[in-house]
């Protein structure tokens, strides 16, 4: 990967993709057994595996709230994710990661009927390629909805950039490492209708318009998405594909 | 007792705030989109590479640059290397704890670090020595003294005064002459509070008690945005993003031209 490369030739991406295309995403509802609520989610080359445990008593009790459910999030690299070995445990990037994913669901899932109790979400990236932690998000929404945890909505995220000066849909990883921005976003989704956004970063350069431009790109990606978390939790139910 | 009677007062407090704010007032009498005063004083810790102290109001930050050279990383071989991190000492506030930075204080440092890496603030290519062997690393290490809000604008301000004033001590290591360290862009945080359908520039401690949602965007000199975080668990509206980025971009430009003038 050269840093002069064109990522954009004839309105076609390095991987083939349009500028507003998504990678291929899979996903799978209730994949593990011990966990209340579990997911497994391919987007690209990342592949996510999400946990649900609770609700379930909080322990140590002093980090009870005691009018509702604590939200825990833990985003985890696993050490052979990423091309040089990602020391295991947690590092500041992962903190950050885990504290804006965890705020992403705050206001969508219903605590208020679970006081004293936690619910845990564990996200393990097992392969890493751009975007984990909307991808994180996307199978963490899942997995909640897999282990009956209560929400007004679905938590749909996903990563917009810019590269070429163009603002492109998911970034894989050449165009994350050397694009102009990458501006990760989660959307609050209810019936199919876009609510707001919960999570947003961005770092890089861009202007106002193109940030109009990427939030527009987003908001497409983002019900794209929804649709197939819609599907995969049908099949869970039913044991059958989905058929609109 | 002692704890429970002053939880009361900070409710009856908290309840002042916020009776204020519908009646669309500031308990310290600012208007919604005023930043608090703004005091830069840059140098004040000459055994430092560069330096800074921020005061917002009452809010006290102050910034050392220490510089040494060092490997690079292996995906970035012919540049330097910029860590920043922030100490969040119990000294500033009475709910920090001593102990390894929790994440409100990696947040921070890494949204001010983000600021000054994207906004091209640092040459890093000019930071290499020898390619794949020796570069400069630059430690931008953010100190709070006193928390009255707002500690990441103030932080990041801080950080930004500090480079512009950062010597690169070559003389010490060997490489020749020592440089004045040179600065290409000017980024600016401006961080607000969002509550229901009000905006609070630059928001002090009584303020964010009330919430802990807020939006930073920082700009660079062409007023581009360079980061953005939003923090805190709310919805936040595509409309009011685009309030947001626009005072943001606005504020910051009339602090980047005091921060030219220190």
């Amino acid at each position: 990967m050269e840093e002069n490369q064109k990522f954009i030739v004839n309105g076609k991406r390095i991987d083939g993709r349009k500028i507003d295309e998504l990678r291929p995403i899979k996903i799978e509802a209730g994949v593990l057994k011990r966990s209340d609520g579990s997911c497994y989610l391919e987007m690209g080359n990342n592949k996510i595996i999400a946990a649900v445990y609770g609700p379930r008593a909080l322990h140590p009790r002093h980090l009870q709230d005691p009018n509702k459910a604590v939200i825990r999030y833990r985003y985890n690299m696993a050490p052979f994710s990423v091309e040089e070995r990602k020391r295991p445990g947690p590092d500041r990037r992962s903190v950050e990661i885990s504290k804006v994913s965890r705020e992403a669901f705050e206001p969508v899932v219903i605590k208020e009927l679970f006081p004293r109790s936690s619910i845990d979400i564990f996200i393990e990236v097992l392969q890493a390629d751009a975007g984990t932690r909307v991808a994180g998000l996307n199978a963490a929404s899942v997995a909640l909805a897999d282990a009956g945890v209560p929400m007004k909505g679905m938590v749909t995220a996903v990563a917009v950039g810019k590269v070429d000066d163009h603002i492109v849909l998911d970034l894989f990883k050449d165009e994350d490492n050397y694009g102009q921005a990458d501006i990760p976003i989660a959307m609050f989704i209810r019936d199919g209708k876009i609510e707001g956004i919960t999570l947003l970063q961005m770092d890089g350069q861009i202007t106002k318009d193109e940030l109009k431009e990427a939030i527009k790109l987003a908001k497409k990606g983002c019900l794209e998405i929804y649709r197939l978390q819609k599907e995969a939790l049908f099949k869970r139910c039913r044991g059958e594909d989905f058929v609109e | 007792m002692k704890t429970l009677s002053n939880e009361i007062i900070a409710d009856i407090k908290k309840d002042f705030v916020y009776r204020k704010l519908k009646n669309n007032e500031r308990v310290d009498g600012r208007k919604f989109d005023e930043f608090r005063s703004i005091e830069i004083i840059p140098g004040i810790i000459p055994r430092a590479e560069g330096s800074a102290m921020v005061k917002l109001g009452d809010t006290e930050v102050v910034v050392g640059i220490k510089m040494q050279p060092g490997e690079p990383f292996p995906d970035t071989p012919d540049k330097g290397v910029i860590i920043t991190n922030a100490e969040l000492v119990p000294l500033a506030s009475p709910t920090f704890e001593p102990g390894p930075p929790d994440e409100n204080s990696i947040e921070l440092a890494r949204v001010v670090d983000r600021g000054i890496r994207e906004s091209g603030a640092i040459d890093l290519e000019k930071l290499c020595i020898t390619e794949g062997e020796n570069v400069w690393i630059i430690f931008i290490d953010i100190h709070a003294l006193d928390d009255d809000g707002n500690l990441l604008d103030a932080s990041s301000l801080a950080a930004i005064a500090a480079l512009m004033n950062t010597t690169i001590p070559s003389e010490k290591f060997g490489y020749g002459d020592d440089e004045i360290l040179p600065v290409r862009n000017i980024p600016v945080s401006v961080t607000s509070l969002v509550l229901d359908e009000a905006i609070l520039v630059d928001p002090s401690s009584d303020e964010e008690k009330l919430t802990p949602n807020r939006v930073t965007i920082t700009s660079d000199s062409d007023d581009n945005l360079v980061s953005m975080q939003k923090s805190g668990a709310f919805l936040l509206s595509e409309e009011k993003l685009y309030e947001l980025v626009d005072l943001s971009v606005e504020k910051a430009r009339g602090i980047r031209e005091m921060l030219r003038d220190v």
